[in-house]
């Protein structure tokens, strides 16, 4: 199936000559992507005030009042119930504060994917960090002030190192 | 563990039915609206059930063919997938309307005419391709399964193959080599990764090491002979032998290099999962082998008196080497035969004579492949990754319970 190990790659040119140069006005839009680092996040800012206010309007009707319960999951820690997981929530197992940001702006809200103008995202981001306790409430969330905060799950996550072979992991 | 399904992504079936007459009268024919994915009204011509079709016209050639309406198959579906009625299909090859279904806003409907592949980041030449342009390329086809990593159920009795790993299915698929791709826009050095970039409503998105698109991975636009269907990503789709299923991002609109990954949604707070020590293991892209007794398997009852047992085995990391078949809970393990050919990363038919003689018992299947990997118990996963880990890559042995009237129940597992 490889090909680049395949002597008939030599038969093949190294180029077809198929498809058109991508041009930068093609390549901004679809360009949404963002990166732990913060490449790739728009300017414009948000606070947890406003994204308070929007998440109760767009988001709590699925993920409960505050972050909490809801149809479609918990995105707040919170005291799991007895004899209860503790649900994998953005507080306790997101291990990139970034995701959050390029998440909401991807696919959110669910009925109305892509709506949310940047400063909306980086609101709703704040206000999500904020109640989980990650961001201060009064603080401005930017492409500058988003990648540092630092989630306390990220040192739990470990690539998977698993071989081939008989070992169960 | 138990989700009841609902009826949201039923495939299509016959509603309203008229009489027509054909020929003049001389015989009629069931015409059936049968609703498409996408709502329009498709006709298509049934015969009426008869006591004696050889005394009456059967209907003419149609422009596709039909399931007879003896069948009944179909997927079991959910608001966000729709899984695979394993126990009901032969061979290895699942009928791409019975494929499962994983999706994350829906299907989304992509005009062919309009769909462009973007692939950008860190390449020489930033390339937009037409669907057109990706068929002017060499082609593969390639004979391969695919299975959601979430693919384990358990809890209850009665439950059905299609229950308990309805996530998985097999196909030919075609398209171009990702490879070739990576050549015509020139990959740079140190771009180790790439995103995945689905065009649906959620904007689905993966990392994948580069290597892998090197190695293996399809740009498929064809599946068992013709275009994709739209719930498997028509247009286009990345398919990545092997690999979890997410990673096989649908309705592809773009392909970002990059040096690092994205740590998207999908493979941070999703597919991943707890391990011992309270780790977290992220990208484990390859699905473990697995293997499942389809016949019997709820909700059959047999009788005594010989019986073939049939099933499907599979791994991510390769060939299956051999599947083995216990008839006495476990006790005594004996070859299955494996039906050829054994392709790499694809379902295997296993099927094992057996005469049952009446008394309760269980039966199960492991699964070895050419990597030396035996399919574990339920019990020698939680002992390997710890009660915590979730219910990904969770690849155990199907224990089927036979009781004395001949039911056949599924041995449930004590899951969290």
């Amino acid at each position: 199936m490889n090909r680049m190990s395949d002597p008939k790659v030599d038969s093949l040119p190294s180029r077809f000559g198929l498809g058109k140069p991508a041009t930068i006005a093609q390549i901004t839009p679809l360009d949404i992507d963002v990166r732990p680092d913060g490449q790739g996040l728009p300017a414009g800012s948000g606070t947890a005030t406003t994204g308070a206010v929007i998440f109760a309007a767009k988001c709590a009707a699925c993920h409960g009042a505050g972050g909490v319960g809801g149809p479609n999951g918990s995105l707040v820690t919170t005291t799991p119930a007895p004899g209860k997981r503790t649900e994998k929530v953005i507080g306790n197992y997101w291990p990139y504060a970034t995701t959050v940001f390029d998440y909401i702006r991807r696919a959110m809200p669910f009925s109305q994917p892509g709506s949310l103008t940047n400063e909306e995202v980086y609101s709703l981001t704040a206000y999500l960090l904020t109640a989980n306790k990650l961001f201060d409430e009064k603080a401005v969330l930017n492409a500058q002030t988003l990648p540092k905060v630092v989630m306390p799950a990220q040192k739990l996550f470990v690539p998977d190192d698993r071989k081939a072979g008989p070992e169960i992991h | 563990m138990v989700k009841p399904a609902s009826d949201g992504d039923q495939p299509a079936k016959p509603a309203t039915i008229t009489r027509r007459t054909l020929l003049g009268g001389a015989a009629t024919a069931a015409v059936a609206v049968v609703q498409t994915s996408f709502a329009k009204g498709l006709q298509i011509g049934i015969p009426q059930i008869s006591d004696d079709p050889t005394k009456q016209m059967g209907v003419p050639p149609g422009k596709v063919g039909t399931r007879s309406s003896f069948e009944k198959l179909a997927k079991n579906a959910s608001d966000i997938s729709s899984r695979s009625p394993l126990q009901d299909l032969y061979g290895t090859i699942t009928p791409s309307d019975l494929h499962f279904e994983r999706h994350h806003n829906g299907v989304p409907a992509i005009d062919p005419a309009k769909y462009e592949l973007l692939i950008h980041g860190l390449v020489e030449r930033p390339t937009v391709f037409t669907l057109a342009d990706l068929k002017r390329f060499p082609s593969v086809s390639r004979i391969a399964f695919l299975e959601c990593s979430g693919n384990f159920r358990t809890g209850k009795e009665t439950m059905s193959p299609q229950e308990i790993c309805g996530l998985t299915s097999q196909s030919e698929w075609t398209g171009v080599l990702l490879s070739t791709l990576f050549r015509e826009v020139g990959v740079k050095p140190g771009s180790n990764w790439f995103l995945a970039e689905g065009g649906d409503a959620a904007l689905m998105t993966r990392s994948i090491p580069t290597s892998k698109g090197w190695n293996d991975a399809i740009i498929a636009y064809a599946q068992n002979g013709e275009a994709l269907r739209p719930e498997q990503g028509y247009p286009v789709r990345l398919f990545l032998p092997g690999w979890e299923g997410n990673t096989s991002v649908k309705w592809l609109r773009r392909l970002e290099l990059g040096d690092a990954p994205w740590q998207t949604r999908e493979e941070t707070s999703k597919y991943s999962e707890g391990i011992k020590g309270g780790k977290i293991r992220q990208f484990s892209f390859d699905i473990d082998a697995r293997s499942i007794i389809t016949f019997p398997a709820y909700p059959v009852q047999i009788q005594k008196g010989w019986i073939e047992i049939r099933g499907l085995a599979w791994s991510g990391r390769g060939k299956v080497s051999r599947v083995e078949v216990s008839t006495d809970a476990g006790k005594n393990w004996k070859l299955a035969d494996l039906q050829e050919p054994i392709l790499d990363k694809a379902h295997v038919r296993f099927r094992h004579l057996w005469q049952w003689n009446g008394s309760e018992t269980e039966i199960m299947s492991r699964v070895t492949d050419e990597t030396g990997y035996v399919q574990p118990t339920f019990a020698q996963l939680i002992d390997a990754r710890g009660a915590d880990t979730g219910g990904y890559h969770f690849n155990p042995i199907t224990v089927w319970q036979i009781k004395p009237d001949g039911r056949v129940l599924n041995r449930p597992e004590n899951f969290r």
